[in-house]
């Protein structure tokens, strides 16, 4: 018989190894998260995937799935303090949606509209961070970057390049690039590199590239963020 | 500079794990790690310089810019504010023309505050090049006036500048009659290595680190872990506000603990073992060097170790200023050579901890029990304390009292006899655990010291009357914010917004909303953080509102809704440029 969890009181069942998220996205059930992508070695930082196992707080992309764990993920508490935590990043860094290019391609602002997020809440850091427009073919808006470390593993994990890292602490935690200069035009990226797509925000964008669909048909503006993750993940699951 | 650091990396054998070594002599030569430096480490490690960046600028010791030739740092912990450190750094400050949190023009001389140095019991406190100064007076600070004037060097300063004293007031099964050099392992021998763990099982010694696992189950699960390779380490990180013990256990047991870590080696099957040692406590380096020198020589550590063939070395490697690294997948990380970041768990370090191999890490007082209890069986520990805490605990005592230091006490004491120990009168309330702890007012004296009443890694700061509860309460919050490690949202930005909220109210900004908001805040930072830090890093907020609420509303503004900004100071810069000082030049904040 396989082993099953219980989210929301519906069983879900999943395999020796699996993390709670995994074995969540398999049976399509969404929980919010913005450092995770199954294609990388979980990271745990965000936190916004935080479920209740047997009513402790865990973080679903870390923590395994064992039989018989009483999971709750959509409980109204849950989704207040994952909103809090989605402001805490907004107001961490300088998020403008309507002058960004990512706008509506965001993983930020699609959580911000899942989460039903109507302002900031907590005061602005109005943090003083730079951008580094230097390379040909790619941009990196700091004032952006939530600290994810996806754009860190996948340089490492699929493009065999070290080109990002995560660097300072606590509030001055800043995000780093690998070259003598500490621009991004004297490091090994490659407008090609997965490094250069992966990020959820318009942190690191492709340049000429902002405006070739319109605002409105982007793909947050068809259909809201849980759907769009949960069949990007079921075809990767079933492909 | 090139043959310095490939010496230095050579002395360490290029291993990338000792890269917090390496940094370390290279910044106390070059008083900086220069990008040309990184490049020369980072191409001899053969590790990436964004990896060597990254850990420079976690840890507060390292810089990528020089401090002075004489870099001073005075500790900001409450017992040290309480001592009058302000106006010892503030006379620094002028007498040496150097502002604080900068290097003076010339380079001879930095100046900056520092968490927390250990030697609350002898403040106000510093650190010189990374040596401790204790007991900081107004004379003694001429006297580094003008012996930096003078540009003495460190090694001519007169050594009482330096003096660092144990001052043990109470002792109990722990503290009295240190064990004989060797004791503690001939009895393991004697005993049998499954007996030995067994007599640690019956003594239900519990890690004195604050979270109080049960030390022969965690040896036991990290010997059962089918690896051949396991590692013993000892957390001397002891970074939380006023706690000091394991800084007199080190200058004055160090014997004693590094044979208990050499008997939990025999018992869990390692061969190597490492010393965690906090950076502020550089001045005890040579001389535990000198002790684990001995004990090779007294075939007591190394090869063969008393002719019973197994073989055990320790190694001792220090931090360089991060509270987090005492969180011990931190601090493994930090030994690995890395940033001091908490792993996620599980796995934990029993199953995968150095370099991902079983590690047992426990605290310095923890080791410290386990030679008595090899010695003289586990039933003489268990009969102390209560029926959850055996055995004794040592305090660090420190702020309003006659004496300050050391106390050891069964676990059972009551705060009330201990407060009348140490002399401490007109008690307001004792923060008990340091800032992560909590704080208990007078009408709780009779609560007791036990891992099921009051917990304490052995911080035990006491106020009375005459202090303003909000003073250390912003002092804590504050603490928090500087040393989370900013891995996760919720300490990371949350401890920085409990700053803000906090201050905000305390500074007499807040309406009755801003209460609930900060409240909501702290609740947050507790229920969601990744590691202790941020779990606890509510708790002096926590512990306050809950025992005076009346203090926080004391604070608040009667309108119903303050900004979270000065309004009319945010306008200062417009007025000056505009030279305008007319009261149309002014806003008021809320509309009256």
């Amino acid at each position: 018989m396989s082993k099953t969890i219980t989210i929301d009181g519906i069983e879900v069942p999943f395999q020796e190894g699996q993390t709670i998220m995994e074995a969540a996205s398999a049976a399509n059930v969404y929980i919010p998260h913005l450092c995770h992508n199954p294609d990388y070695e979980p990271h745990g930082s965000c936190k916004l995937c935080t479920v209740k196992v047997n009513g402790r707080s865990c973080t679903a992309c870390t923590f395994p799935a064992v039989d018989g764990q009483e999971i709750s993920n959509s409980s109204t508490e849950l989704a207040e303090d994952r909103k809090k935590i989605t402001q805490m990043l907004f107001v961490e860094g300088n998020h403008f949606c309507p002058s960004c290019e990512k706008t509506g391609n965001c993983q930020l602002q699609g959580i911000a509209y899942h989460l039903n997020m109507l302002d900031n809440h907590y005061p602005h850091f109005f943090a003083d961070r730079e951008m580094d427009a230097s390379h040909p073919d790619l941009l990196i808006d700091h004032n952006r970057c939530i600290f994810c470390s996806l754009c860190v593993r996948a340089s490492q994990e699929t493009d065999g390049k070290n080109v990002f890292a995560i660097s300072g602490r606590g509030i001055n935690k800043r995000l780093i690039i690998n070259s003598a200069s500490g621009k991004l035009k004297d490091s090994d990226i490659d407008v090609n590199d997965c490094a250069a797509h992966i990020c959820p925000t318009g942190a690191i964008l492709i340049k000429r590239t902002g405006y070739t669909i319109p605002i409105g048909q982007r793909v947050y503006d068809q259909q809201q963020i849980d759907q769009v993750t949960l069949t990007k993940e079921l075809d990767k699951h079933d492909g | 500079m090139e043959q310095f650091i490939q010496q230095v990396v050579e002395e360490n054998d290029f291993k990338s794990e000792r890269l917090l070594a390496i940094l370390r002599e290279i910044q106390a030569e070059f008083r900086c790690i220069s990008k040309d430096a990184v490049e020369i480490v980072a191409s001899l490690l053969k590790i990436e310089r964004t990896q060597i960046i990254s850990v420079i600028e976690f840890y507060s010791f390292f810089h990528l810019k020089a401090v002075g030739q004489y870099d001073i740092l005075i500790s900001d912990s409450i017992t040290d504010q309480m001592m009058g450190k302000q106006s010892l750094i503030d006379s620094l400050s002028k007498q040496l023309n150097v502002a604080i949190g900068s290097v003076r023009e010339d380079g001879l001389v930095s100046l900056n505050n520092t968490s927390c140095t250990g030697m609350c019991d002898q403040g106000p406190a510093g650190l010189i090049n990374g040596y401790a100064l204790p007991r900081l007076t107004t004379q003694s600070i001429e006297q580094i006036v003008s012996l930096i004037t003078q540009q003495t060097a460190l090694s001519d300063w007169p050594q009482s500048l330096f003096k660092v004293t144990d001052n043990i007031h109470k002792s109990n099964l722990l503290l009295d009659n240190p064990i004989a050099q060797g004791e503690a392992l001939k009895a393991t021998l004697q005993r049998g290595l499954k007996q030995t763990l067994e007599e640690i099982n019956i003594s239900e010694l519990r890690g004195r680190g604050g979270a109080g696992f049960n030390t022969a189950m965690k040896w036991r699960f990290c010997s059962e872990e089918k690896e051949s390779e396991r590692y013993v380490i000892c957390n001397a990180d002891e970074g939380e506000p006023g706690t000091f013990k394991d800084r007199v256990l080190l200058n004055s047991y160090a014997h004693q603990v590094f044979e208990s870590m050499t008997v939990c080696s025999a018992i869990i099957g390692s061969k190597q073992g490492f010393l965690y040692l906090r950076g502020e406590y550089l001045y005890l380096y040579d001389q535990l060097q000198a002790v684990l020198d001995q004990r090779r020589q007294q075939g007591l550590l190394g090869k063969n170790i008393i002719q019973s063939g197994f073989d055990f070395d320790i190694e001792i490697c220090l931090g360089a200023g991060a509270y987090i690294c005492g969180e011990e997948s931190a601090l493994i990380e930090s030994l690995e050579g890395k940033r001091g970041i908490p792993r996620n768990r599980p796995p934990y370090p029993v199953t995968q901890g150095y370099l991902n191999k079983p590690t047992v890490v426990d605290n310095v007082e923890t080791f410290l029990a386990v030679a008595k209890i090899v010695i003289n069986g586990g039933k003489e520990f268990s009969s102390l304390g209560t029926d959850k805490s055996k055995g004794t605990k040592i305090l660090s005592i420190s702020g309003d009292c006659q004496l300050p230091g050391i106390f050891e006490y069964p676990f059972g004491t009551t705060i009330k006899q201990i407060l009348s120990d140490c002399g401490a009168e007109d008690v307001l309330g004792v923060q008990v655990g340091g800032p992560s702890g909590s704080f208990i007012s007078n009408q709780e004296f009779d609560r007791i010291l036990a891992f099921e009443d009051l917990a304490t890694g052995g911080s035990f700061i006491i106020f009375n009357q005459s202090r303003n509860i909000l003073d250390l309460v912003k002092n804590f919050t504050h603490f928090f914010a500087h040393e989370s490690c900013g891995f996760c949202t919720p300490c990371r930005v949350g401890t920085s917004l409990l700053k803000k909220q906090f201050d905000k109210i305390a500074d007499g900004h807040g309406s009755a909303g801003d209460l609930i908001a900060l409240d909501e805040l702290c609740q947050l930072v507790k229920n969601y953080s990744h590691c202790g830090l941020g779990q606890t890093a509510a708790n002096p907020i926590l512990s306050t509102l809950q025992r005076y609420p009346e203090i926080y509303q004391q604070q608040l503004k009667d309108i119903s809704f303050e900004p979270g900004f000065d309004l009319d100071a945010s306008l200062e810069t417009a007025r000056q440029l505009a030279d305008r000082t007319d009261t149309n030049a002014h806003l008021t904040q809320v509309e009256e």
